[in-house]
């Protein structure tokens, strides 16, 4: 089951760079949630900070609390244990190119000492399953290599993979902007159906995609949040201009 | 299509780009040719000059003394192959460990820097000076030449080849497969030598049997470490013969017999590190999965 | 600004709209000009801007199909072309309704010019004057207004239901002016139906620029639904 988000006075840096002024947020559990806005404007930088991925980043640096249920994942937790709490699916799949199918599911799993073959195996058929991709590949699953698959295929590859680990909070970063239309709308279906089981976050530069997955919407502009509100408002009438300047394409 | 004449002028220049293409065409074979040719002729000399005298006593049978016929080079190759073993026991694990620090921990930091300067200039340091340096360093010390100074000599040489190689490998390994990897909530460590380190393998390997193919015919620095040995000998304190150090020996000599051994010896030299490198290829691969790139 | 074509597209919509609308309510002035001086050259032009009217409500909407198909507009955009889109279906009504009445001045020229206790030109100034109002808070965007039409239709359904009750008053004790007091019942139930598509369209522009939905309100006054007949 998901949990809620909450971030409360969020403020990340790059170095000298202020990326993120004072975002204050609440993404519910069991929700979409769609994160839109410019390039530029923090909304990958705010998702990386939800999984502490912005840390990996040498000059990067955080401070505000971020909440993931009771968990207050900068004082209360390590990286690698929000991590498994949070899972990420990348703009590019990236699944491990040494890896057959069955192991890059796996990955999360094995690598962190997991060994269990028979619970292993069940554990990848219902990852598989969730990310609907076990019809295409249930054959092939340690003949094939991760990378052999079509785009696609492997992003939801990367789903599965995420999955395995059991996360509560899932982060999807502009996860169909690689992929064609048909592979985009297997996407999305896929994220309408995991919402009961997970909280999600998706970055979107498709509008049309936040407006057909998420529930809520939150409009990131130049590092704050402009608005955040449910899809419906922010789709037919938002209330600040700035959202609604953006969202019809009227940006300078 | 239709039938739209081109002017004159555009013939020409049509003309005149298939020929430029040829002519790079035929340029760049050459140049193919160039390089290949001096390596064929080396393989086709040694051929020519050594194949006649390999028989199986030339496998079997140590140097035979000055003046007898027969004998051959077997303490050599298996002494060879131990100053190697040694060697490479010594350079990889050094190397890889190096280039791991380089790629993975200390990116930018001035700790890293001077790694890699330092391992430069080993990389420049002449071979004869290396064995000079591990004569001092271990020879002198324990009062007598060895296998071992011998090995930890080429060894010493390999390190800043694999380690430069490792680091240029992994660097090639694209952040989003990192990312993905710590985005599990793995920790760095294992990531890196579970998931990047694998990942830049085929390349990794490809530079420690670079280093492995360059000091295999190093003769310099075993001349005041291994120092050589006309009888059997496979321990690792005692002076050990080896192939390179033989051929070199035997070619300055005065007799003919030795010069044919030294052919023959060169021409198994090069084979036997052509057949070491294609092996240990082989038995990599055979662990690559069908697709991967 | 970015997306000028699609801007574009927009203003020329409303262009095509407003030119509608200019016909639609030239056509009420001129039914009512018709029913007044009883001149049937002026019910020929009304007749011929109806068709005018249905020819331009098909190329409206095919526009604004266009325009949501190509474009995905959003927000305050999507609202307009919506806006549009009924708008343009209640000024085609407005041009019948228009068309109705000329129909009815041409019947009762046949007729004696009755004397009957119904205020017909009052009614149709204020029809008129709803139109003219709802039209210019279309061009001008302006919901406030917009709102101030609504708050007209009780008087027009009011004075609609006095001559109800007055013509057929008139219908069951003066037999001999059924024709004149039919045909006035039916101008009144026409011009009825102007003021209440002009309240649509208010409506509609309150939604557009405002976002909110004030269709079916209930009257401050009378409390009565002010689409219900009576």
């Amino acid at each position: 089951m998901g949990v809620g988000i909450e971030v409360i006075n969020l403020n990340a840096w790059y170095g000298t760079n202020y990326t993120l002024q004072d975002i204050n947020l609440n993404i519910p559990a069991n929700h979409a949630t769609a994160l839109i806005g410019p390039s530029g404007c923090g909304k990958s930088t705010f998702v990386r900070c939800l999984n502490r991925m912005h840390e990996t980043n040498p000059i990067a640096r955080v401070t505000g609390t971020v909440l993931i249920g009771d968990l207050d994942i900068y004082k209360d937790a390590k990286p690698v244990e929000i991590r498994r709490r949070v899972g990420m699916v990348f703009q590019r799949p990236n699944p491990f190119p040494t890896m057959s199918i069955y192991d890059n599911v796996a990955a999360g799993l094995k690598l962190n000492g997991y060994h269990n073959r028979h619970a292993l195996d069940e554990i990848v058929e219902k990852s598989l399953k969730n990310s609907a991709l076990w019809d295409e590949v249930k054959d092939d699953l340690k003949k094939k290599s991760g990378a052999s698959l079509s785009g696609g295929q492997q992003q939801r590859l990367c789903i599965a993979r995420a999955l395995a680990v059991d996360p509560e909070v899932l982060l999807m970063d502009e996860p169909a902007s690689a992929l064609d239309p048909v592979s985009t709308s297997k996407i999305e279906d896929l994220i309408f159906q995991l919402k009961s089981q997970y909280t999600i976050v998706i970055v979107t530069h498709n509008m049309q995609q936040a407006a057909r997955v998420a529930e809520n919407t939150g409009f990131f502009l130049n590092g704050r949040m402009v608005e955040f509100n449910s899809t419906h408002k922010i789709f037919t009438n938002p209330s600040d201009k700035r959202t609604e300047d953006y969202i019809t394409g009227r940006f300078g | 299509m239709g039938g739209h004449k081109l002017p004159t002028e555009h013939k020409l220049r049509a003309r005149i780009r298939t020929l430029a293409d040829g002519a790079a065409t035929g340029l760049a074979v050459l140049s193919t040719v160039l390089v290949v040719a001096p390596l064929v002729a080396i393989f086709v000399y040694l051929i020519y000059k050594g194949a006649s005298s390999l028989n199986w006593a030339f496998f079997t049978h140590n140097p035979a003394p000055v003046g007898e016929l027969g004998g051959g080079m077997a303490n050599a190759i298996v002494g060879s192959a131990i100053l190697l073993a040694v060697g490479s026991l010594i350079g990889v694990p050094v190397g890889i460990s190096g280039g791991i620090f380089l790629a993975e921990f200390g990116r930018g930091t001035k700790l890293a820097n001077a790694v890699r300067f330092t391992a430069d200039v080993l990389n420049g340091v002449p071979s004869i000076v290396m064995g000079i340096a591990v004569y001092s360093l271990i020879v002198v010390p324990q009062g007598h030449f060895s296998a071992f100074s011998g090995g930890v000599a080429l060894g010493i040489m390999m390190i800043p080849t694999v380690c430069r190689t490792t680091e240029e490998m992994l660097l090639m390994v694209p952040n989003a497969v990192r990312e993905a990897a710590l985005a599990l909530g793995v920790p760095n460590w294992r990531s890196v030598l579970a998931i990047t380190v694998k990942t830049a393998s085929p390349g990794i390997i490809t530079g420690c049997m670079l280093a492995f193919a360059r000091v295999a015919g190093e003769t310099a620095p075993l001349i005041f470490t291994a120092f050589g040995n006309v009888g059997w000998s496979a321990k690792l304190s005692e002076p050990i013969a080896a192939l390179p150090l033989q051929i070199y020996v035997y070619a300055l000599s005065p007799y003919d017999e030795w010069h044919r051994l030294a052919w023959a010896g060169a021409l198994v030299l090069i084979v036997l590190i052509v057949v070491a490198v294609s092996l240990v290829r082989y038995v990599t691969s055979r662990g690559v999965l069908k697709g991967a790139s | 600004m970015t997306r000028i074509r699609f801007q574009q597209s927009l203003d020329d919509l409303k262009e095509q709209l407003l030119v509608m609308a200019g016909l639609a309510e030239q056509a009420i002035q001129r039914a009512i000009e018709a029913y007044r001086v009883r001149d049937l050259s002026i019910c020929d032009l009304v007749d011929r801007s109806e068709i005018a009217i249905n020819r331009l409500e098909r190329d409206i909407d095919q526009a604004a199909l266009d325009l949501l198909a190509m474009e995905q507009p959003m927000a305050i955009d999507l609202r307009f072309i919506l806006s549009v889109i009924k708008i343009n279906a209640d000024l085609e009504r407005v041009g019948d309704a228009a068309k109705s009445i000329s129909d009815r001045v041409r019947s009762m020229e046949q007729m004696a010019v009755a004397d009957l206790p119904v205020d017909i030109p009052k009614m149709a100034s204020l029809a008129a004057e709803m139109v003219r109002k709802c039209l210019q808070s279309f061009i001008e965007a302006d919901a406030e207004m917009a709102r101030t039409v609504l708050a007209m239709d009780d008087a027009v359904d009011a004075m609609n239901r006095a001559a109800y009750k007055a013509l057929t008053k008139v219908m069951r004790e003066e037999s001999h002016l059924a024709p004149q007091a039919l045909n006035a019942l039916m101008i009144s139930r026409s011009l009825e139906r102007v003021a209440d598509h002009a309240t649509n369209i208010a409506e509609d522009v309150v939604f557009w620029v405002q976002g909110a939905d004030v269709r079916h309100h209930k009257s401050v006054t009378g409390g009565r639904d002010p689409h219900a007949m009576g």
